[in-house]
């Protein structure tokens, strides 16, 4: 009489009814609403297998793992965001504990747009609820090989830089392309920092693919990819703005499309990330999501207003798909080439950047000076932003080798010598021992 | 007067009622006809009394949940709406099954329209597969009952008996409004002719009050009301001594409700001194409904469970083989061990010890380290589930960051004990949980003075959409146009005037207290401006003891 799920899926479904960014933010308190009643209407969770939990709440410690908060944690975000990146540590938690077979984070708000220096909101995220969960299940349960796989229409360049050097991080993004959208990035020759080439690989996709589109780049690259990778774990940024209804973005993806993306992708964890058609788009896409994970027919899912065959791309579209595809696969089987062609004999190499928070209307300029060797290297990272702050931190990811460690611990004795930095806060942030160091002026 | 009549697994109990005090009491042990389960006991308390002075009769009755779980209902067919979604094919194994298109969306709007032909050739479907009653449930009825009530008015009037899932609750959830509504045609025909039966019963007997049937919420509903929703009438004897247990020992803070069996121990919560609800609706043998109920969960252990020892360690329940020795019976009991601790006074003491002597000797102790043994165990198990069941109440989803970050958990502060075999379980269960455990006199009989004290109830959901300009009475079937600027007040003055409507059709008293239990009210923007408010209420006439019981 009970239906029984073939996976046991743990699903943590935060909706925060009480939070928004502002009351007719994209991101406010109905935007879970319809995907609540459609959950609790299809009887989700009354199914044998799929277990509901409450989202534990994150720290700022785990935060720091994470994050160089200027001018600091308590400044730069509110309970909602802890609870949202809490709520993604409970998913992995319960999978890796053995409660679940699977996980699903449906939380808010979102996280991928978050970088490793937090200034302030970008693209509605503060701070990155999937790093945030990852840096903390690497610590308590030493899982070393991750691949992310971000479906969101929007490329997720902030976890993108988190991960730039860190070659136990694959990370895939599957996005409209930026030259049409926010954050105007991805493009396919951003392929990883010096020490991790070739382990972030982004895909840009036409306005109005499809489908069709969507399962090509699947099937025939990131599938492909991480079974050469052999990822431990596989996390997927569920981002459902690709949907045909979405209101910011203009693409042609379906509920059924997205269930059978994440069926073949078959994540431990999946996460919420963007996805603003509240009505026409996320009830159902959740319902097919949720399904998919926990091993049952998802057939029947679709929007009513759905046709099959309405949203085929043309033939030049799906060419220029597969040209795509091609060319990151490539990228992909080349990396060791490309790393070489990169690096030369550099022991250093610097990075510079201006980065935008459209949300709060911040600049920020960021130098990075990063050591060049096979495990993630550290780096002395300098942000300054037009509010007056000014960062310099070292950072020793949780993979460096002791020989890194030790020059990076060296380093930030030099900075902290070196009393003479512009007003500037110091920081330490140790992935080895898991130390986070703050000094201010 | 008032009778309370409780018909349990083993046992009815009966009470008669003056001035709210139980003034008579009797327990005859369960017949194989239900009807006269009911009558032998109720002849035996009513000896000498007037039956003119009996103002109110209610009745806790297993017979819809047993006519369930036996697998005696009637044959019913479904036809239903699903529209897209979970597949549901698996409901052919259970019951008949015809799906129809169209479909009502989550804002209760109409996306596919009905095809009535389609409709017509399901009701002859049904008649082909013999049903006689049938269950209509569409997607999100609730928020739009025009499809449920257009299939009815087409194929409904041919069978004897329609369930429309929209009456059933306010509550979102498709399956187990498709189960409520299956069992609720199951079992309308047992309980009209037990309705009947019973009311001739009655009259013979001069007695002409008004019957009222006890629900699994704690509260009652006229008996022809029931007619109505019959299913509701299911799984009330946990609620019975839940409420007997509330009338015998007042409480206005966390507390434990244990209701001590032969068998089991029900397991009750009370939050701030009322108790808790099961957050979806109740389950009966496998289905899950929608039906309210209080929280109520079994531990396998009560006052004349088996003791045993396997491969040397005490192992007690599930099992019963009969009453306690010390009682008469054959087998070593929990019961046993506390009459030889001197914890429960009645009883045979000889014959406890007699009943433990083979466990004592077999384990290498003396009869009191035996007794000692059993008596910690029980406690364990018992103290071990209550911290299960508090855990999983403690841990119940919620949805808003301030009641994630302050919402209330349940810390009991005490623990109220009824049921026969209570007085040898509150000293162990005290020792272990480190809270006072009391027994109320009259403890023996709480679950008929609940039955007797209880007061009709009823729920009711509004859903206001001032975007789409409707209101929806989910339970009432109404949906009808609102202004744009309908507002939360108007929401809950239409809740209340038609909760009290209800009530009244329910056999209830208009002036019982109402309260809302459920409030949300969010912002509908489109296109960066607000263009509407949903506001959702559920409301309630508040489970309790009857005030007017002096009368």
């Amino acid at each position: 009489m009970v239906l029984k799920a073939k996976n046991r899926l743990g699903l943590v479904f935060f909706p925060a009814f009480d939070w928004a960014i502002s009351s007719t933010h994209p991101e406010r308190e109905e935007r879970l609403l319809y995907t609540r009643d459609q959950v609790e209407e299809e009887g989700l969770f009354d199914i044998d297998g799929i277990i509901e939990y409450n989202p534990k709440m994150a720290s700022y410690k785990d935060v720091q793992r994470v994050h160089l908060c200027v001018p600091d944690e308590k400044s730069r975000m509110t309970e909602s965001h802890l609870i949202s990146a809490g709520g993604a540590i409970t998913a992995a938690e319960a999978v890796i504990k053995g409660e679940v077979d699977k996980a699903f984070a449906l939380v808010r708000p979102p996280g991928h747009h978050a970088m490793r220096v937090v200034h302030g909101a970008r693209g509605f995220c503060n701070i990155n609820i999937e790093a945030v969960m990852i840096n903390y299940i690497r610590k308590h349960y030493g899982i070393k090989k991750i691949a992310i796989v971000d479906t969101d229409c929007h490329h997720g360049d902030g976890t993108q830089d988190i991960y730039w050097n860190d070659p136990d991080t694959l990370f895939i993004s599957l996005h409209q392309d930026g030259r049409t959208l926010y954050p105007g990035s991805g493009y396919t020759d951003e392929i990883g920092g010096p020490n991790a080439v070739g382990y972030t690989l982004n895909i840009p996709l036409p306005p109005g693919t499809s489908d069709e589109g969507f399962l090509y780049a699947l099937d025939n690259l990131i599938l492909p990819v991480i079974e050469e990778f052999q990822p431990e774990l596989i996390i997927n940024s569920a981002g459902q703005d690709n949907h045909y209804t979405d209101p910011i973005t203009n693409m042609n993806f379906s509920a059924s499309g997205y269930a059978t993306l994440n069926d073949r992708l078959d994540p431990h964890i999946a996460v919420l990330e963007g996805g603003y058609s509240i009505e026409g788009a996320l009830p159902y896409v959740n319902t097919g999501i949720i399904l998919a994970m926990a091993g049952l027919d998802y057939s029947n899912v679709k929007e009513p207003d759905f046709e099959p065959g309405r949203f085929r791309e043309t033939a030049r579209v799906m060419e220029h798909i597969k040209d795509v595809c091609e060319e990151v696969y490539r990228t992909w089987k080349n990396r060791s080439k490309y790393r070489q062609k990169m690096i030369k004999d550099a022991k250093y190499l610097k990075e510079r950047r201006s980065i935008y928070y459209d949300t709060d209307g911040i600049s920020e300029s960021r130098e990075e000076i990063i050591k060049i060797c096979d495990c993630s290297g550290y780096s002395i990272l300098t942000s300054t932003s037009d509010r007056g702050y000014t960062i310099r931190s070292v950072i020793i990811p949780w993979n460096s080798c002791p020989k890194c460690h030790k020059e990076g611990l060296e380093a930030f004795e030099k900075i902290r010598e070196e009393k003479g930095f512009p007003s500037g806060i110091i920081c330490l942030q140790d992935g080895i021992n898991d130390i986070f160091i703050r000094e201010t002026p | 007067m008032i009778i309370g009549l409780d018909m349990g697994g083993t046992h009815t109990d009966v009470a008669l009622l003056e001035n709210g005090e139980i003034y008579k009491k009797t327990k005859y042990p369960r017949q194989e006809d239900f009807l006269e389960s009911i009558l032998i006991p109720l002849d035996q308390i009513m000896e000498g009394e007037d039956p003119l002075a009996i103002e109110r009769v209610l009745l806790s009755t297993t017979l819809s949940t047993n006519a369930i779980v036996e697998g005696k209902l009637g044959k019913v067919g479904m036809v239903l709406e699903p529209g897209p979604g979970l597949n549901l094919d698996y409901l052919n194994s259970i019951f008949p099954v015809c799906f129809i298109s169209g479909y009502i969306d989550h804002r209760g709007r109409e996306k596919f329209s009905l095809d009535m032909d389609e409709v017509r050739s399901a009701g002859r479907h049904m008649k082909e597969k013999g049903a006689q009653y049938l269950g209509i449930v569409g997607k999100f009825s609730t928020r739009n009952p025009l499809h449920e009530k257009k299939i009815y008015e087409t194929i409904g009037p041919s069978f004897s008996y329609s369930t429309l899932g929209h009456t059933l609750s306010g509550n979102l959830n498709y399956p187990r409004r498709i189960y409520t509504s299956y069992l609720n045609s199951g079992v309308w025909e047992i309980y009209k002719q037990f309705l009947k039966a019973i009311k001739y019963s009655l009259g013979e007997r001069k007695i002409k009050a008004p019957l009222y049937i006890l629900k699994a919420d704690g509260g009652t509903l006229a008996g022809d009301a029931a007619l109505l929703r019959p299913v509701e009438t299911v799984l009330s004897g946990p609620a019975a001594s839940i409420m007997g247990a509330m009338a015998l020992e007042d409480i206005e803070e966390d507390g434990i409700i244990l209701d001590i069996g032969g068998t089991t121990t029900d397991i009750a919560f009370l939050a701030d001194g009322v108790p808790l609800f099961e957050p979806r609706g109740i389950e009966v043998s496998g289905f899950k409904t929608l039906i309210r109920g209080l929280y109520s969960r079994p531990c396998g252990v009560g006052g004349d469970s088996l003791v045993e020892l396997k491969d040397g360690q005490l192992k007690i329940g599930p099992e019963r083989l009969g009453p306690a020795a010390a009682f008469g019976g054959s087998s070593p009991t929990p019961t046993d061990a506390m009459v030889i601790k001197g914890i429960y006074k009645e009883g045979s003491r000889s014959k406890a010890i007699e009943g433990l002597k083979p466990l004592a000797d077999k384990k290498g102790v003396s009869v009191e380290e035996m007794a000692d043994m059993i008596y910690e165990k029980t406690a364990d198990i018992i103290v071990e589930n209550i911290n299960r069941y508090l855990g999983e109440v403690n841990s119940r989803p919620v949805y808003t960051i301030h009641e994630l970050l302050h919402g209330k958990k349940l810390a009991p502060q005490k623990v109220i004990l009824v049921g026969a075999p209570a007085p040898a379980f509150a000293e162990p269960v005290s020792k272990k949980l480190g809270i006072p455990c009391i027994l109320p006199e009259g403890f023996e009989a709480a679950n008929a003075l609940g039955a007797a004290l209880s007061r009709v109830t009823t729920e009711l959901t509004v859903v206001a959409d001032t975007q789409e300009r409707t209101l929806v009475v989910g339970e009432e079937g109404i949906r009808e146009k609102i202004p744009s600027n309908f507002s939360k007040k108007d929401a809950e003055k239409v809740l209340f005037s038609y909760l009290r409507e209800r009530c009244i059709k329910m056999g209830g008293d208009p002036s019982s207290p109402m309260e809302i239990i459920e409030e949300e009210e969010f912002n509908v923007v489109r296109g960066f401006y607000t263009s509407g408010k949903i506001i959702r209420l559920k409301g309630q006439i508040k489970p309790g003891i009857r005030g007017d019981y002096g009368a």
